[in-house]
């Protein structure tokens, strides 16, 4: 009995067919960009100055290294990203009257810090609140830098955790609150541990976007990445160093990206399966 | 409506009102219901059924009336439902397991979290009130593992685990496969011979006529016509309860 059902010979002859197609396709239209590219008439100055493998691997482990510093302010960003925004969409669900300038305070952050660029979010307080000190130690960029980045994004995160949180079906309110749990026990216990689940997927997006956002800090002062190819453009007179940075960036954000992708199909076929049942 | 009863009533309904805008759903349900007693309500959907239950547990505020529970007005505006929830078990036609927890922690998580009863205890308590209902195996098993008949019997076990004096069951076997109605309905026996006190929304009629005491037929947010089941089935007096029952018949349902 393992012969193939007549389902599963007519899938298989449709991958076949579609390999074929999209290796064709693709083919004809790689050959195109390399037949056709080096036929313009300044592709000899471009390759020169934005593909110049001296100058690339020269400037390669030195951007490299600057990128680390990405890294830290990502990594720190993160956890501080995740706790604020947690604590403002809690806040906005809130409803006894008490709490009322809580609620009030939550809708306003996050109305300003999603309609303000990060990049001047960025400008905004790493330039203006280190005025503020008089001490030199206040005025490190890297810490506003950061706190500016954590205020943006903290600020998108927070409306995706609030989605979350109301795509929890009311039943699931009703039947916590008549065991007679309190409504912040519902919370805690019924209907963040579902949310959460759901918004996993929006969230890593939101992730892969701030490991490029975080380059924005270098406009302050730090750096890191992209102030150093700028860096490196200015001496070696060459853009090569740009787009070294660019291969450093995709090298890490097209990797999470799948790993999103993925885990939204998953929880659209857990979500999907659900339904039905 | 007059307690035919000698208990004194454990839940009462004095002149309930409930509106969702211009739609009045529940108007002026009299309703007493004794100690042990199992009173069923029927009657067509948008009768209110499920409003006057969800009313009882206070997951509605009242428009207007009282509920004495024990002689105390719940209904109160501005009373603290919470203590009062937890007395009264609910048990929903959807079931409304918690998805992201075992079944164990489903029926434990009340007392938990409600009554402040240890973890271990309430665990060992969830798993032994699970085996009552015949679930003993499936106590590490996830909501959407089980079939509907073991989701509602969970349910059952999850507002059992609370020890509550009342129950409340809305329509609990409409979303179950007529062959694992069954295994629900024998739950609702053991706890009418257990003397729990129930009211209970069904659209079961043969069930009904065997487990109630009392029933009610709602109609258009009244309690047109009330009895023992004899009464109700055998010798219905309103034109309305007659039709209804009629319908019922007709639909193969009794
Ligand atoms: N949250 C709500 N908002 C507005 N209207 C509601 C709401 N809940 C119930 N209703 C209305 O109240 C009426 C009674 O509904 P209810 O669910 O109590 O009926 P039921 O007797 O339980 O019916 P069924 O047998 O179909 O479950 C219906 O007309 C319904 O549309
Ligand atoms: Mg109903």
């Amino acid at each position: 009995m393992n012969q193939r059902t007549r389902r599963e010979a007519y899938e298989q002859r449709q991958r076949k067919r579609s390999l074929i197609i999209a290796f064709l396709s693709t083919s004809v239209v790689v050959g195109a960009i390399v037949v056709l590219v080096p036929r313009l008439p300044r592709w000899d100055r471009v390759r020169k100055s934005f593909f110049d493998g001296e100058v690339f691997a020269d400037s390669f482990p030195r951007l490299l290294r600057a990128f680390w510093l990405d890294v830290q302010i990502f990594t720190w960003s993160v956890p501080l990203i995740f706790a604020l925004s947690l604590a403002v969409a809690v806040s906005r669900n809130t409803r006894s009257p008490a709490l009322f300038p809580l609620r009030a305070a939550a809708v306003i952050y996050t109305d300003v810090f999603r309609g303000v660029p990060v990049i001047l979010t960025i400008f905004l307080i790493g330039f203006g609140v280190p005025g503020l000190f008089d001490s030199r130690s206040w005025s490190n960029p890297l810490i506003w830098g950061s706190a500016a980045l954590v205020l943006s994004y903290s600020a998108y995160v927070s409306e995706e955790i609030r989605a979350g949180i109301e795509g929890v079906h009311e039943s699931q309110r009703a039947a916590a609150r008549s065991l007679g749990m309190s409504s912040s026990q519902t919370m805690s216990t019924v209907i963040l541990p579902q949310a959460l689940r759901r918004i996993v997927p929006p969230m890593m997006n939101s992730l892969v976007s701030l490991q490029k956002d975080v380059a924005l800090v270098s406009l302050i002062g730090p750096i890191e990445i992209l102030r150093q190819a700028g860096l490196d453009k200015s001496n070696a007179a060459n853009f090569t160093p740009y787009v070294a940075a660019a291969v450093i960036f995709l090298a890490v954000t097209i990797p999470c990206t799948r790993v999103a992708d993925y885990l939204l199909n998953r929880e659209r076929r857990r979500t999907g399966a659900t339904a039905v049942s | 409506m007059s307690n035919t009863t000698h208990h004194p009533a454990k839940l009462s309904l004095r002149g309930v009102r409930k509106a969702f805008g211009t739609n009045t759903v529940l108007d002026g349900i009299d309703l007493n219901v004794a100690e042990g007693e199992v009173i069923t309500l029927i009657g067509a959907s948008g009768s209110g059924k499920s409003t006057l239950l969800r009313c009882a547990n206070l997951l509605e505020p009242l428009d207007d009336g009282e509920i004495l529970f024990d002689g105390v007005d719940i209904a109160e505006p501005g009373l603290d439902p919470d203590p009062i929830r937890r007395r009264i078990g609910m048990v929903f036609q959807s079931f409304n397991l918690f998805p992201h927890m075992s079944v164990t922690k489903n029926v434990a998580i009340g007392p938990r979290k409600v009554l402040g009863t240890d973890k271990a205890t309430a665990r060992a308590a969830a798993v032994e009130m699970l085996t009552r209902l015949g679930l003993g195996d499936r106590a590490d098993a996830y909501p959407d593992q089980l079939s509907g008949g073991q989701q509602q019997r969970v349910a059952i076990a999850r507002s059992l685990a609370m020890n509550p004096e009342v129950m409340l069951l809305d329509e609990i076997t409409s979303a179950l496969d007529p062959e694992l109605v069954g295994e629900v309905l024998d739950v609702v026996r053991d706890l009418k011979a257990d003397g729990m006190t129930m009211l209970f929304a069904t659209h079961e009629m043969a069930f009904c006529r065997e487990i109630s005491d009392r029933v009610c037929f709602l109609h258009q947010g009244r309690i047109l016509e009330h009895g023992p089941p004899e009464q109700i089935f055998g010798d219905p007096q309103e034109p309305r309860t007659r039709e209804f029952l009629q319908r019922v018949i007709d639909a193969g349902r009794l």
